[in-house]
């Protein structure tokens, strides 16, 4: 009788042990390796959300994004030209949220990221983003060009 | 008969399920312009002859004000400002359908009770001469349980109509079409 109970207390201590490590184990791996991990699919998602225009006027090309949006059915939430960004909704049933930055490539060039999310799904459909682009390369009169 | 009746059902099952999957998905059109969308930016916009950018914009602001609403966000350099309004939109006429519909089937049928309508107003130089001033509204509605019952742009032609014809007496301007 004595002797069962040991048995199982040791088991007991095994398993209770080995549970403590693999917590210290998870402990140490996933937080610091999520901080700044770039993975393949994050930087396709950023070749699909973004192109470069030939253009350096900063305050146009914020605008013609401005008048895109609207032609889109959206309505402007914010904007910002320091910071170059811009963000909108569009409610139609669903509820379709972007924002779209601006950045200089060069003294020449701009480069103009956005991003979608509907309702809470990412947006992640390259041809999705490639109609919002188009849209706005007529607009600006300039092709679209994708980035590196 | 019962075993294919089983059938049937489990097909039909299945294609909701389908259906319900593919609802999760993003529709491929929702960036796409529209092809009525010469129509809206027609209704939305007017042209002011004035290079007069800052008055446009304020008059812009002080409408929206006297309209009752909240001014949220601007950024001049951008000609862009951005409003909200809430309102309460019970109506008496929905409140007694409701109450004789719950009187006659037990059901308790939610009525309309929160409106916020945002509007985005934005100017943008076309020439030397002339500005254009875009306005857009959109509306959410709220019913009694707290769902939103309503999600979408405003589209009546009039409301903007009327925004526009308040807009150039302010600024002692004709608004022009596009």
């Amino acid at each position: 009788m004595d002797y069962k109970v040991t048995a199982m207390n040791r088991n007991y201590t095994h398993i209770l042990f080995s549970l403590f490590l693999s917590f210290l184990l998870l402990g140490c791996a996933t937080p610091q390796k999520n901080i700044l991990e770039t993975n393949e699919s994050q930087l396709k998602l950023r070749s699909i959300q973004s192109r470069v225009f030939d253009i350096n006027d900063k305050n146009r090309l914020l605008r013609t994004i401005i008048a895109t949006m609207q032609d889109l059915g959206f309505v402007i939430d914010k904007a910002d030209e320091t910071l170059g960004s811009v963000s909108g909704t569009k409610r139609s049933g669903y509820t379709l949220r972007m924002t779209v930055s601006v950045r200089p490539k060069g003294d020449k060039q701009m480069v103009v990221r956005s991003n979608a999310q509907y309702n809470l799904i990412t947006v992640e459909d390259p041809e999705i983003y490639q109609e919002f682009f188009s849209a706005l390369s007529k607009a600006l009169f300039l092709d679209a060009q994708h980035i590196e | 008969m019962v075993k294919r009746r089983h059938l049937g059902l489990s097909i039909v099952s299945t294609f909701l399920v389908f259906l319900c999957a593919c609802q999760a998905t993003v529709p491929k059109d929702v960036l796409k312009l529209p092809p009525q969308s010469l129509e809206v930016r027609q209704r939305e916009t007017r042209i002011f002859e004035t290079k007069d950018e800052k008055k446009l914009l304020s008059a812009g602001a002080a409408l929206l004000q006297d309209l009752g609403y909240q001014l949220d966000e601007s950024e001049v350099s951008l000609g862009v400002i951005v409003a909200s309004r809430d309102r309460d939109v019970k109506s008496a006429g929905e409140i007694i359908g409701s109450v004789i519909i719950a009187a006659l089937f037990g059901v308790y049928t939610p009525v309309s009770r929160n409106q916020k309508v945002l509007a985005s107003f934005v100017t943008r130089p076309l020439d030397e001469k002339r500005i254009a001033v875009r306005v857009t509204f959109q509306h959410m509605v709220w019913d009694t349980s707290n769902k939103l019952i309503k999600n979408e742009i405003i589209d009546d032609p009039k409301i903007y109509q009327e925004f526009f014809e308040k807009l150039s007496k302010a600024v002692f301007l004709e608004a022009h079409g596009l």
